[in-house]
């Protein structure tokens, strides 16, 4: 299991050499919360974050089958081994909950064999973040039943309001009492004409590079890893057992 | 004994999250995590709250597996998953786990099926299973008659159950008396107390006209209907319920059906061997009475302790290790989680 990657020496030096100015961790980045499966890898210095392999795949219906070879894929892509990781970063949601736990399993599984810290953000703002222009603007995902998952973000990428899920109308009426100019997301494009403002293209899903950055700051500052609590927003379909029904008429 | 491979197991088909590690057939560790607490006001399992049950307990489950055993996932030689059959969004916990382990110490993944699991767990305390031989897996979720005639490649489906799992009439004949879910071990207990002749409950597909089509089927909606009419003309009448008497009498008539038919698939496929497994194997009543009609025809019976006929990750381990001892190639890494994995398919 020695990997000998120039990744793994950075890695383990890398919060002292971190005073010296060469600081890099090699960063493994996770979403699965939309129809969207990425696995990204980054690595993150002082002074930036830099993408240096990326895989995403849209489809709804295959995140179990989809995320871990595209982590393979990533790794393979940068010549890197697991071993090299210096922490990984994982989209906690909100999303549907089968596809939104691949990711969280995945990261926290890995985390788990390599002793490397695990950080969650919250996958709306991997949108709302690089979407931020100046102004603030709505991001919505696609929650199925006629809903979105939602949350606000002010022209710098911050967080105002959310995440919450619910219909787009209500979503509409708090955005614009918020100022929103636009929106974002698939669950934008999908409910626009509920929603009734004009979208922005990009980012559709989250980006593997935004999860990163948000998290950055715990990464250089070597902050203890996380449990990934994923962000359900809506209990378990469940009802408690009623009476039974008696067989005789 | 050491230069036999070292196997990592994950079951997560239902509300347990099991991780076993074995060497070769010996059991090294088994820890189990369960959410059945969080299910039982709802009188069954919950999908999602089994989901997130596993989401959350998969890791601490492996720390204490690990533990248990005293070796570190870059000791293991393989990882094996229940691939299915089972409740779709908890296999596919387990799956993304075990992939997850399996791309991070860089090894092989195999993808199983749970069933083929229940009748490999068997090794671990009786050793090597001559083959061919006859399961019978009952449990909540299964009803499962085959013949395993290559437990590492594909075994035979004889027969299933046609309505309820025979681990489900058991939860509702409980409901109906009053007793806890999961109902088995409640049944049980009180049946001790009973007459299991008191009341002639109706033994499903056993008539003539029955067997010619479902000669290794089961049904016991049947039973179950036929149970609570005798209680509730009784609650009608204003008499007390001998609930001792109704667990024993229905007890009775379930093992009476999954023990008459296992036996007959032994002898007419002149097989020695029957090996049982799923949790309601770990009913008292099932255990005897298969021992007792078995032995009259020459038939052994291989039934494991308690503990490891209800679902647990030693199960997918001990199949795991006979994929591996059998030289069957590892899945591929985009394996998916199959809720309704064919018994013909052993591992994916
Ligand atoms: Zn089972």
């Amino acid at each position: 299991m020695a990997s000998a990657g120039a990744f793994a020496r950075q890695g383990v030096t890398g919060r002292r050499a971190g005073r010296l100015g060469w600081f890099t961790v090699l960063v493994l980045v996770v979403d699965s919360s939309t129809p969207a499966v990425t696995a990204a890898l980054v690595e993150v210095t002082v002074s930036g974050v830099t993408t240096r392999a990326y895989r995403c795949t849209v489809d709804a219906r295959a995140h179990g089958e989809l995320l871990a070879p595209q982590v393979d894929a990533v790794l393979a892509d940068v010549g890197a081994r697991p071993a090299d990781l210096g922490a990984i970063v994982a989209g906690l949601g909100p999303g549907p909950f089968t596809g939104l736990r691949v990711g969280l399993v995945t990261a926290a599984t890995m985390g788990q064999v390599l002793g490397v810290p695990t950080y969650g953000v919250c996958s709306l703002d991997a949108i709302g973040y690089p979407a931020a222009a100046g102004e603030p603007v709505l991001v919505a995902s696609d929650a199925r039943r006629r809903e979105i998952y939602w949350a606000v973000y002010d022209g710098a990428g911050q967080r105002l309001v959310g995440p919450e899920v619910g219909v787009p109308t209500a979503a509409a009426e708090r955005a614009r009492a918020l100022a929103v100019t636009a929106a974002v997301g698939d669950g934008a494009h999908r409910y626009a004409d509920a929603l009734g403002l004009p979208l922005r293209p990009e980012p559709q899903y989250p980006d593997g590079n935004a999860l990163a950055a948000l998290a950055a700051e715990r990464i250089r500052a070597g902050a203890p890893g996380e449990a990934l609590t994923p962000l359900y927003l809506r209990r378990p379909d469940a009802v408690a057992a009623t009476a039974r029904k008696p067989v005789l008429p | 004994m050491a230069d036999e491979p070292l196997i990592l197991g994950i079951e997560t088909s239902c509300d347990e999250t099991g991780v076993g590690i074995v060497r070769g057939h010996t059991l090294l560790a088994d820890a189990l995590a369960s959410s059945v607490d969080q299910h039982a006001r709802f009188g069954g399992v919950v999908p999602e709250v089994a989901s997130r049950a596993h989401l959350e307990a998969i890791v601490p489950t492996m720390e204490r597996a690990l533990t248990e055993a005293g070796v570190t996932l870059a000791d293991i030689d393989a990882i094996a998953v229940t691939a299915g059959p089972g409740l779709a969004g908890a296999l596919l916990v387990g799956v993304a786990a075990a992939k997850g382990y399996a791309v991070a110490a860089e090894k092989p993944v195999y993808g199983v099926n749970h069933l083929a699991a229940h009748v490999a767990v068997d090794t671990l305390e009786h050793g090597p299973l001559p083959e061919p031989a006859i399961a019978l897996l009952v449990s909540g979720g299964h009803s499962s008659l085959l013949l395993v005639d290559d437990l590492a490649r594909g075994v035979t489906p004889l027969g299933a159950t046609i309505d309820d799992a025979a681990g489900e009439a058991f939860d509702k004949i409980a409901r109906l008396l009053g007793l806890p879910f999961p109902g088995g071990p409640y049944i049980d207990r009180e049946a001790r107390a009973g007459d299991p002749a008191a009341i002639a409950f109706p033994r499903g597909l056993t008539a003539a006209k029955d067997l010619a089509a479902h000669r290794y089927d089961f049904s016991f909606s049947g039973l179950k209907t036929a149970v609570a009419r005798w209680v509730e003309a009784r609650q009608r009448a204003g008499e007390p319920v001998p609930v001792a008497d109704v667990a024993a009498s229905f007890q009775e008539a379930v093992c009476d059906v999954l023990v008459g038919k296992a036996l007959d698939a032994c002898r007419t496929s002149g097989v020695e061997t029957l090996v049982i497994g799923g949790g309601v194997a770990a009913n008292s009543r099932l255990r005897a009475m298969a021992e007792q009609r078995a032995a009259r025809h020459g038939i052994r019976v291989r039934v494991p302790r308690p503990g490891l006929c209800t679902d647990n990750g030693a199960m997918v381990a001990a199949l795991g290790a006979h994929l591996v001892a059998s030289g069957v190639a590892p899945s591929r890494l985009d394996l998916p989680a199959d809720s309704a994995m064919p018994l013909t398919t052993v591992s994916v």
